[in-house]
């Protein structure tokens, strides 16, 4: 796959101003999904092949490793991208975030070993979660309607946008020969698709209607993360 | 022997003063976490092949039993179709409704072997009645969990009435379930969908 692609910007960037004109995906929490149709649609297919494919490969990984590899594995990953956590911090003018970032991409390359131990953590750096998405939705871009991708599942069209300049500045896009390009984001994924098991347990619990449980669920963690855990208390109606 | 009755005396009756005094609400979720590590460190079954019925009834019976408030989240998730139901449905509503929030929250609990929890500084003020206690729950191996709490002052105790895990609301998530299968099939219709999924996990 050649990254040197014409990236769409003319298109992406009318996207997002025309997104910022329009409205939320829900207010109040409760989604309006004017795509319902096809977003069903896709949440199936996607389910299938997640069912098929991704799932039981996920569990054979976390049945083969122990944890500590696991874990090992996890934060390798999560140590580059914290270069984007940083960078998206800059972006959204959080200066002590990006720099805490920067100090925590630094303290895991060296003290941990290429990034294979969290030590940063252990000594005051918290793990920060921002995307382009995010950083999208801090400059006040609306999300747009619920847009399920396919494989990647859950998104709004920003942050479908937000995940398009994610891969864009995503350092493992860059590496060359293909095939270890392509081994690395294949781990990548399953690794991050077995850190999901534990949270589908409680879909598996409490979902009724598992596409609505997923989308309402999505929509509020995405807007508990813009706000970096501090979401403005809608008015309550009781 | 007669200052000693006194002294007894002069207790039991300062006893009520004391029982004013509310448990306050971290601590009130602080001894509710610990009791949750506790049952789920002390489970055989859990820990050994990670089968958390056992697990789960004792939460269901030690920590939400006597601090969740199933009533009020209920009411709340239903929000205006609450009226519309009759007082056996709103029984019938809370049962099957709690029956299924007490599996979910305890899940989401039980995926944890050997979990601590932070609590994290509360802001609020004395005088306030509903008050948000956020907490994290940590375990080697998995990403910590925001797990948060909101809490009401009702008869001298607090109430959580509201579970709220990585940003996403039960009452939130399950007002949006509520809303469509009322326009669906009524007060009724509600009832039925949560009985056949509690009934459906049951197996």
């Amino acid at each position: 796959m050649s990254t040197q692609n014409r990236f769409p910007y003319r298109a992406a960037v009318t996207g997002l101003v025309l997104l910022g004109l329009s409205g939320c995906a829900g207010k109040n929490g409760v989604a309006t999904d004017p795509w319902e149709g096809y977003n069903r649609a896709m949440f199936a297919f996607n389910e299938t092949v997640d069912r098929a494919l991704i799932k039981p490969v996920a569990k054979g990984y976390e049945w083969l490793l122990p944890a500590p590899v696991n874990t090992i594995i996890t934060n390798f990953f999560d140590n580059i991208g914290d270069v984007l956590v940083a960078a998206n911090n800059l972006f959204q003018g959080k200066v002590r975030e990006a720099g805490s970032d920067l100090g925590r991409v630094a303290l895991n390359s060296t003290l941990g070993i290429g990034g294979l131990v969290d030590v940063a953590t252990d000594m005051g750096f918290d793990k920060h979660d921002e995307d382009f998405g995010q950083t999208f939705g801090h400059w006040g871009i609306a999300d747009g309607p619920y847009f399920v991708l396919p494989f990647l599942g859950p998104s709004t069209v920003r942050d479908a946008f937000g995940q398009l300049a994610d891969w864009q500045a995503d350092p493992l896009t860059y590496v060359n020969p293909d095939a270890v390009h392509y081994s690395l984001v294949g781990v990548r994924l399953i690794d991050n698709r077995a850190d999901l098991l534990p949270s589908e347990k409680m879909l598996e619990a409490g979902a009724i209607d598992r596409y609505s449980y997923l989308r309402d669920a999505y929509l509020q963690h995405r807007r508990y993360v813009v706000y970096d855990g501090r979401p403005p208390r809608d008015e309550e109606d009781e | 022997m007669n200052r000693l009755l006194c002294l007894v005396i002069t207790l039991l009756l300062a006893a009520p003063a004391w029982a004013a005094q509310p448990v306050s609400p971290e601590d009130q979720i602080r001894s509710l976490s610990d009791e949750v590590i506790a049952i789920i460190h002390a489970d055989q079954a859990l820990q050994t092949t990670g089968d958390t019925s056992s697990a789960i009834a004792q939460i269901d019976q030690q920590v939400l039993q006597p601090h969740f408030n199933f009533k009020h989240m209920t009411a709340l998730s239903m929000g205006r179709e609450w009226r519309k139901a009759t007082p056996e449905q709103q029984q019938l509503l809370i049962q099957e409704f709690k029956t299924l929030l007490v599996r979910t929250y305890s899940n989401a609990l039980t995926i944890y072997k050997d979990p601590t929890v932070e609590l994290k500084p509360a802001r609020y003020k004395p005088s306030d009645t509903d008050v948000q206690i956020r907490t994290k729950v940590i375990q080697t191996g998995i990403k910590p969990v925001d797990i948060d709490y909101n809490l009401e002052l009702i008869d001298n105790s607090w109430q959580v009435y509201d579970v709220v895990v990585a940003g996403v609301s039960l009452v939130t998530n399950y007002r949006n379930f509520f809303a469509k299968e009322v326009r669906k099939g009524g007060v009724e219709g509600a009832i039925k969908s949560l009985q056949d999924k509690n009934r459906n996990q049951e197996k």
